[in-house]
């Protein structure tokens, strides 16, 4: 014979079994967070210190970079029209937003992790910066400068995945890459067009193209490399360049479109 | 009144799919990264200003799915406290673990990033779902009680019963392919329609292109097993009007979902039409499955027979126990 009494306990039952499972499942997502790197001594000497510097350049004219259609949130909406900044290109034909990087050529050489963090901040319903370097085991610090809410969603192929909400302005998170990749997705599901790329490292040679394409490696030991250039878009270059003590070599990548 | 209920949570269950497919459509499925909470908040309280972006389909999908679940809990109950039938109750009992466990498994695949499988496995209970709630709602109406009353005078027609399950089963595996292809990104692996990549067979393959080709060549096949099971019930039964009305819904329904198949290629994925798609292919399943029910309906005669009987003994020993009082 059914009774009342039974179906309730029956039920609390069920309800118990779906509330630990949720649980569970929330506290595996605490698991992040920067880790304390072993203390390593930069292995260049400043006296043979040498650099790579240079531009990267578009040749051809880019098609327009797509409009946003922001209208799914009214905070975003107020900031008015944008366009997704694929191609920034300056008078002079410069590229912005390229990750130049050695590649190859350090061998073993380790080399100390910055304490200071690395910021990528949501601010305007976009990422700031857009294309990043970061080292192994530094930290990163997502911050939500927005008045509304952002999910930031890491979709890396070499270290492990995480996707954090950050409801309210202010909010931060801070974590650590721990296996080089280069590039290193974000996105954030919650507005479709915010992406953003970094690229990591166990090294601190890299550098993003400014204004004009501009960009510089310093402080690099002597030695033979292979140097990338990656763009979002049209994919990835690489140069050989081989530098003395104290010399200074100037390249230039040139990406087509 | 138990019928009209059981109607509402069917009806429920088919909104709870298109909003599922908008989720996927629009590739909103992290945009609420915790679960079974929003962005920290209890997920009743979750204030309606923040319903931005890909969270609305998200939380919005959260929602019904939670009144989805409470009414066939309500239903469940229902039928364990009203419902003579064993089966039906039953019916009831597996509805409610079956929603549970999609609840869980749509908790999961958040938590996990939609891992393919469980992604798939949410799609796939999710007909499943959708089936029960029907079936119950079927076997609760008045005409299918009537039918009982027929007291068997329903002829059986053991060609129309098998190939109306054959018909209701490959729809299933055609839906779960169609899952498949969704989850894996392999809605638009072969990018034209009718040809594919302008010709009859792909001339290269991959995964993603093999997954979206069967898929395809799925299509032809349900629609040659819907085509069969319909024109046998239209020449054969076509005096029976719960067949016949049956078989020319599930024929304009077929029509559908072969158009919205080819729109949701030729539009890119528009997140309306796929999410039609996924939702009138979840239609063409209930439908064959409720003639596929009413083409065995003779064979339910003997449980209400049982039940009848049942009943009977019950009043007898009843009657005997109050003369001995």
């Amino acid at each position: 014979m059914h009774s009342p009494v039974r179906l309730l306990a029956w039920l609390a039952a069920v309800s118990m079994a779906v509330t630990s499972a949720a649980c569970g499942g929330s506290a595996s997502e605490e698991s992040t967070g920067p880790k304390a790197a072993a203390a390593v001594t930069d292995p260049v000497d400043p006296a043979t210190a040498s650099a790579i510097t240079g531009v990267v350049t578009l040749q051809g004219t880019p098609p327009p970079n797509p409009p946003i259609n922001m209208s799914s949130d009214p905070y975003c909406m107020k900031l008015g029209s944008a366009t997704t900044p694929v191609f920034v290109v300056s008078d002079n034909s410069g590229l912005e937003n390229v990750f130049v990087y050695v590649k190859e050529g350090l061998g073993n050489l380790k080399f100390p992790v910055p304490s200071s963090p690395v910021v990528l901040d949501q601010k305007g319903c976009s990422y700031t910066p857009r294309v990043f370097g970061i080292q192994v085991g530094q930290s990163l610090d997502i911050v939500n400068s927005d008045e509304t809410l952002h999910n930031i969603h890491a979709l890396p192929t070499a270290n492990r995945e995480f996707n954090r909400g950050q409801a309210l302005q202010g909010m931060k998170y801070a974590t650590t890459f721990t296996t080089p990749e280069v590039m290193l997705p974000f996105k954030c599901d919650v507005h479709k067009w915010m992406n953003a790329w970094v690229g990591v490292l166990e090294h601190p040679f890299y550098a993003v193209s400014g204004k004009a394409g501009a960009f510089a490696l310093a402080g690099l030991p002597p030695g033979n490399y292979t140097i990338e250039a990656w763009h979002e878009k049209l994919g990835a270059q690489t140069q050989q360049v081989t530098i003395g003590p104290k010399e200074s070599r100037k390249i230039s990548f040139v990406f087509k479109v | 009144m138990l019928h009209l209920f059981a109607m509402l949570v069917a009806a429920t269950t088919g909104i709870l799919i298109f909003a599922g497919g908008l989720v996927t459509s629009t590739e909103s499925g992290l945009s609420v990264p915790d679960w079974p909470n929003t962005y920290g908040y209890f997920m009743f309280f979750f204030p309606l200003e923040k319903m931005v972006g890909g969270i609305r389909y998200e939380h919005t999908h959260r929602l019904i799915a939670s009144a989805v679940g409470f009414l066939i809990l309500v239903l469940a109950a229902w039928l364990w406290r009203a419902e003579t039938r064993r089966w039906v109750r039953r019916l009831g009992y597996l509805a409610l673990a079956a929603v549970i466990t999609q609840g869980v498994l749509g908790g999961i695949t958040v938590l996990w990033y939609l891992p393919d499988p469980i992604s798939i496995a949410h799609a796939s209970l999710a007909q499943i779902v959708f089936c029960l709630t029907m079936t119950i709602a079927l076997a609760t109406s008045p005409g299918w009680k009537r039918a009982y009353a027929d007291n068997g005078s329903v002829p059986d027609d053991l060609v129309l019963q098998r190939v109306a399950v054959v018909t209701t089963g490959l729809i299933y595996l055609q839906i779960v392919v169609g899952a498949t292809m969704r989850h894996t990104g392999a809605g638009l692996a072969i990018p034209d329609f009718p040809l594919m990549f302008g010709q009859l067979i792909p001339p290269h393959w991959d995964s993603k292109i093999a997954i979206h080709f069967a898929h395809r060549v799925g299509a032809l096949i349900v629609s040659f097993a819907i085509l069969a099971t319909t024109g046998h019930v239209l020449y054969h039964h076509r005096s029976r009007s719960e067949l016949r009305r049956t078989a020319l819904l599930l024929l304009a329904l077929l029509a559908t979902q072969v158009t919205l198949g080819a729109l949701t290629v030729l539009s890119k994925k528009e997140f309306i039409i796929n999410s039609l798609h996924v939702v009138t292919g979840a239609s063409v399943l209930v439908t064959s499955l409720v003639l596929t029910l009413r083409a065995h309906r003779a064979r339910f005669t003997a449980d209400i027979r049982r039940a009848d009987a049942s009943a009977s003994a019950d009043t007898s020993i009843g009657r005997l126990a109050g003369d001995h009082a």
